[in-house]
């Protein structure tokens, strides 16, 4: 097999596992985060546990938190995608 | 993966600081040598730092109901070594600490510890134990970078049942606890991110299959 369609048939395994959650019924949930399952465990275990720290800054709402989110993850798109175009290029040339 | 901002007790922030602190110096200092000796693996390095910044931004749905995120620090782990990646995974969770509160600056330390020294270690050893068994990169790149992600969710889970320990069955109870929705949780997005490190190695390095293209990749060779 091509390394192209090695790829092609990782990136669509990739996929297929992070979409089956969603689409095969029985499965799923709420899909809340696990960093939040994991501090509600924590209050659960703990009534009226306070944390002893607040974050100094807060996303004011769960859209300008997805914003950041996909922020970071343009910035690291971004650089990898300009990189890996960089190499594609350079062996292009090469094989002129 | 992320504990917290103000989730673990002040002795367990410290220690978890503490722990982590010889890491991130020491992979400063390999990441200045690495920049200075190797100025062609400069752009290599800024990949491996920006695959672990775009995969540790998605959070994913897993089939146990919840959502979590890839590390993508194992890639970075197999071409440079696990200490760059300390200095690269302090960074991105900053980031995430300071802009999204998620995480946190008294959780930093043991946040750092998880994701950036615990899970790139695990990479590193077991790239290294497959190479060394004759495994073929793409299967070595694989179990690598899924084996990591995992070890980081699997380390998170142990900081909060060390932290947190079962009124009755104790860290045992607690361990189980956070590893239910941690670690299991966690299972299907680590083979997705191994899938993904195994073609984005393919394509920095462009000569899939190549015994030395690792080295290339790192600057040792040329």
């Amino acid at each position: 097999m091509s390394t192209r369609s090695r790829n092609i048939w990782l990136l669509a395994a990739a996929a297929a596992i992070i979409a089956a959650p969603l689409l095969i019924p029985g499965l799923g949930g709420e899909f809340k985060g696990s960093d939040d399952r994991g501090t509600e465990a924590i209050a659960e275990a703990r009534p009226g546990f306070e944390p002893w720290f607040k974050p100094l800054w807060k996303p004011p709402s769960d859209e300008v938190e997805a914003g950041l989110f996909a922020l970071q993850a343009a910035i690291g798109a971004g650089f990898l995608g300009y990189i890996l175009g960089r190499r594609a290029s350079k062996k292009n040339v090469a094989d002129r | 993966m992320h504990i917290m901002e103000g989730f673990l007790p002040v002795g367990h922030a410290v220690g978890w600081f503490a722990a982590s602190a010889p890491f991130v110096a020491v992979g400063a200092v390999r990441m200045k040598r690495i920049l200075q000796e190797r100025p062609e693996a400069r752009l290599n390095l800024a990949a491996a730092g920006a695959f672990a910044f775009v995969l540790s931004a998605l959070k994913m749905p897993s089939v146990t109901g919840s959502c979590s995120h890839p590390t993508g620090t194992g890639l970075g782990a197999i071409i440079f070594g696990p200490s760059v990646m300390a200095v690269l995974g302090t960074i991105i969770l900053l980031f995430q600490a300071l802009l999204l509160a998620h995480g946190g600056l008294t959780t930093l330390g043991a946040n750092v510890f998880s994701m950036a020294i615990a899970g790139p270690w695990a990479s590193y050893a077991i790239w290294k134990l497959l190479r060394g068994a004759g495994a073929s990169i793409a299967i070595a790149v694989f179990f690598a970078a899924a084996l990591g992600d995992l070890a980081t969710y699997a380390t998170t889970a142990a900081q909060l049942a060390l932290a947190y320990p079962d009124a009755e069955s104790g860290f045992a109870g607690s361990l189980i606890k956070f590893g239910g929705i941690f670690a299991v949780t966690q299972i299907p997005l680590a083979i997705a991110e191994g899938l993904l490190t195994v073609v984005v190695m393919n394509a920095l390095s462009g000569r899939a299959g190549q015994a030395d293209e690792i080295t290339v990749l790192s600057g040792e060779a040329r």
